[in-house]
């Protein structure tokens, strides 16, 4: 007992003396995805000072860098969750703390995933383990239309892995949105719209005591930026008729900026869709009439809005987001493969197209030289169930493949034969 | 006459039901059991599915062979097979061929699509020992659900009711047959039924918030016990009676017949588990729990068909293996209560490197039309902790396992000659991501070929976007 404790004592000192970020490191020989062309068949990736200082064949290893054989292996941009709630809850059920779920009416717009949070919870290297880097993390507050603000996350495990806080407002337009505006879709909209006059009063209004017509004072607040066009409205949205209505609004407010997250229905109204320039977060699994407002979902939804020249990423639908399974999203992508989407497109769908629906395109989710050195080195295409990641670098930094995970397989391992 | 024409149908389908079905089990009871299948499948022409690697089903794996299928059975698997005059060639050169999956726990039908107030069958959580409903009696054969699943290669499917109570009730084997009218249409001939219990967080949450028993773990094993009991004590009253009607019937029949007990659904369900005709399916994560519920099985002396999700069945995969239960598992669900916190990627093969038997289950009507890339997570997986296991053995976790836990192995579950020629010729490997079922058949019958529109469900047909799309 007192061995394992010394052992445990060992094993957590190693896992939180950071590497150096300064340290440079070579990843040599392998087929490099950089998301900006096509792929280096035998390609070398250099990362200096955590940022990817050159991508290109032979390169010269810098004095003193460390060098990583990748031949036979793939190396890529690290993942980035599109949607996800790692980091908000470390059990889900259970009666555990779920700081992702907000009840009551106290608060919604105003909800803040970034400061709930930990860069300790389980679920976080269990994650990164497999690829993962980076998330947009969402709370889903239920008091009214706005589910509140979400933010983008390093899943590096240190204490300032919020990079982007309040980066965007998720906000229900579709069935529970209707629900919430008082059971009908005809209510919705003149809530949505009296919500963002409410925001964009504050705070003259509810300093004169005439108060918000929806909103409370908080939520006001918390909305005003992103209904003065200064943050990005994420919209919970499914049915084509619901995304048509969603395209009008949003010929009518120019300056607000919209992406939808669900989608199922999207191929219906494609081309509507990429004249309006709103990107899509899409579910490729979602293939159910499920709920009444997805009858029409089908597999090649991804596949189909590519063609007509939508910007897509790939996670899970609303309804499907959770604190522990964001790992998935590369089984997600491949499946959009499966069911018609070219490799590239489905691989950018999870990678470079997040970062940049997220407003953070210009540094992470491809390989080129002077991005954040998020690389991932796999055992084999990282859209096939059967991969997995021999090395993951967050910011230059060296993840451990550890979790509690393989420290319980590692504990539980069956005797060799 | 309006009358007339079902009921000539009627006797029609019984016919062939009785022509088709020799290896049906007989029942216990000399009255014909009630919501009998009347599944039947069509007529089918001999199918060589020529040139294919072949996952038996059983472990094994050959390169470049022929499978035949006549008369619904599976009638030869090897190299270059000579097939009867008029049958379909099928070109299987780089493909993958297999036994049809089988999901061993579904709740397609009982919570179809959509999900609705009024569609949410699943459980009857009135009470905490349920065990007198049938899951059966709330499928919804028009659940689109069911089309989904066969497009991702299963043939098979054991429909559960939920996990919310002690005992949820009897769960039922189905093919996924399209354009049913009723859930006999679909019953598998002669499958044996199952009991859907429950351990752990479920049953004490969803009583103990009620106020009521079982409000703990202690509660959950009480319950179970006192029912078994009771379900003894039935049996016991049973056979007295059985014992004394055939003194009677054998004797000068002076007197009174002995008046049979009165019958309880409930504890019917629970002495045909202490009898052996009912297979117990047994829903329960943790380790220390499966433990105890193989103990409460040791003492009334019944056996446990296998444990579901049993997130740490890796944990006592000795145990599972030397007591002969399943375990059937997600490759990789983890997190979402305590019970499943300690899930671990490596589950599956290592239940299967300690001798017991794996099974990749669903338990979602998502991941249902997918089961092979779980195996295929399970196997690499399974692999790079340094487990030594072929495809072919990863494929027992998908067909032959599921089969025997719930009571059919004899029947399908591999592409063994003579079994059920429920078979899917896969685009490529199959435990990949990017391998689509091509072709499924049930019984030979051909009943889905890729890129062939599915027979919509009656629920989906004449949707707006259907009309708009063809």
């Amino acid at each position: 007992m007192i061995l394992r404790n010394a052992l445990f004592a060992a094993v957590a000192a190693l896992a939180f003396a950071s590497p150096a970020a300064a340290q440079s490191i070579l990843i040599k020989g392998g087929r490099v995805i950089t998301n900006t062309g096509a792929p280096l068949e035998r390609g070398d990736v250099l990362i200096s000072n955590g940022r990817v200082t050159a991508v290109g064949a032979n390169l010269t290893a810098p004095a003193g860098a460390t060098v990583i054989d990748a031949s036979g292996k793939w190396v890529t941009p690290g993942v980035f969750a599109a949607m996800s709630e790692v980091g908000l809850s470390e059990i889900s059920g259970s009666g555990a703390p779920n700081d992702a779920s907000v009840t009551g009416t106290m608060v919604s717009a105003a909800a803040d995933a970034g400061r709930a949070f930990d860069p300790m919870v389980t679920a976080v290297p269990v994650t990164r383990i497999e690829g993962v880097t980076r998330a947009a993390i969402a709370p889903s507050a239920s008091g009214t239309l706005f589910a509140g603000r979400g933010a983008l996350v390093s899943l590096d495990g240190r204490p300032d892995s919020v990079f982007r806080q309040r980066a965007f407002q998720v906000v229900e337009l579709g069935e529970i949105g209707a629900d919430r505006a008082g059971g009908s879709r005809a209510a919705l909209w003149p809530v949505l719209e009296a919500a963002l006059r409410d925001a964009r009063e504050y705070p003259t209004r509810y300093r004169s005591g005439q108060g918000g017509a929806v909103l409370s004072e908080i939520d006001a607040q918390a909305l005003q930026p992103f209904a003065l066009g200064q943050g990005l409205f994420l919209v919970h949205i499914e049915r084509a008729a619901d995304i048509r209505e969603l395209i009008r609004f949003a010929r009518a407010n120019p300056s607000l900026k919209f992406a939808i997250h669900g989608g199922a229905e999207a191929w219906l109204v494609a081309g509507d869709l990429a004249a309006a320039k709103i990107p899509v977060i899409l579910d490729p699994l979602v293939n159910l009439p499920d709920r009444m407002e997805r009858l029409a979902a089908r597999l090649d939804n991804a596949a189909l809005l590519h063609r007509a020249g939508v910007k897509f990423a790939i996670a899970p639908g609303p309804g499907s987001v959770d604190a522990h399974q964001a790992r998935l999203v590369l089984q997600l992508a491949g499946n959009a493969v499966a069911n018609g989407l070219s490799w590239d497109a489905a691989f950018a769908a999870i990678t470079r197209t997040p970062a940049e629906i997220f407003g953070v395109g210009a540094d992470l989710g491809t390989l080129a030289a002077g991005r954040t050195a998020d690389v991932v080195v796999w055992d084999g295409d990282p859209l096939d169930v059967q991969s997995a990641p021999t090395a993951v670098y967050i910011a230059g930094r060296a993840m451990p493949l550890v979790s509690r995970q393989t420290r319980l397989r590692d504990r539980y391992m069956p005797p060799a034969k | 006459m309006r009358q007339s024409l079902p009921a000539v149908l009627a006797s029609l389908a019984l016919a062939a039901c009785a022509t088709t079905q020799a290896t049906e089990t007989p029942k216990p009871e000399s009255t014909p059991a009630p919501f009998a299948s009347t599944y039947t499948p069509k007529p089918s022409t001999p199918v060589i599915i020529r040139g294919g690697t072949v996952l038996d089903g059983e472990g094994g794996e050959f390169a470049n062979a022929d499978v035949l299928l006549v008369d619904g059975k599976v009638a030869g698997v090897g190299a270059a097979l000579t097939a009867p005059a008029g049958a379909t060639e099928i070109d299987a050169r780089g493909k993958f061929v297999t036994p049809g999956i089988i999901d061993a726990h579904s709740h397609l039908g009982v919570y179809p699509a959509p999900s609705l107030q009024a569609t949410s069958d699943g459980n009857e959580l009135t009470h905490p020992n349920s065990a007198e409903v049938w899951a059966e009696h709330s499928v919804w054969p028009q659940d689109p659900g069911f089309s989904r699943a066969v497009a991702g290669g299963i043939t098979t499917l054991h429909i559960l009711p939920g996990s919310g109570n002690l005992f949820g009730g009897r769960g039922v084997t189905l093919h996924p047959v399209f354009g049913a009218r009723s859930v006999q249409e679909m019953k598998y001939p002669g499958a044996p039924y199952s009991l859907k219990m429950a351990c752990g967080e479920n049953p004490s949450r969803v009583y103990g918030t009620r106020n009521q028993s079982p409000a703990t773990g202690m509660g959950n094993v009480a319950g179970y016990r006192q029912a078994f009991a009771k379900a003894r004590e039935y049996d016991h009253k049973w056979a007295e009676y059985r014992k004394k009607l055939s003194a009677y019937e054998s004797g000068d029949k002076k007197g009174d017949a002995p008046t049979a007990p009165d019958r309880d659904l409930e504890l019917e369900t629970l002495s045909g588990v202490l009898n052996g005709e009912i297979l117990l399916q047994w829903h329960c994560y943790r380790a220390d729990e499966m433990i105890v519920a193989l103990d409460v099985a040791r003492e009334f002396g019944f056996r446990i068909s296998a444990f579901h999700h049993a997130v740490e069945a890796y944990k006592i995969a000795d145990h599972l293996a030397r007591e002969n239960v399943c375990a059937a598992m997600w490759a990789d669900w983890w997190g979402f209560k305590l019970e499943a916190y300690d899930g671990i990627r490596e589950n599956i093969p290592f239940v299967h490197a300690g001798g017991g038997c794996a099974i990749v289950h669903s338990d979602s009507e998502v991941g249902i039309q997918r089961l092979n890339q779980e195996a295929a997570k399970a196997l690499s997986d399974g692999r790079r902790a340094g487990l030594e296991i072929s495809r072919g053995v990863a494929w027992t976790w998908l067909s032959r396992n599921p089969a025997r836990a719930i009571g059919i192995a004899d029947k399908t579950g591999s592409l063994t000659v003579g079994k059920a020629a429920d078979v899917v010729v896969w685009s490529a490997d199959p435990l990949t991501s990017y391998a689509v079922a091509e072709r499924v058949y049930i019984d030979g019958v051909p009943v889905h070929e890729r890129g062939r529109d599915t027979t919509p469900s009656d629920f989906e047909l004449g949707q707006s976007y259907r009309e708009r799309a063809q």
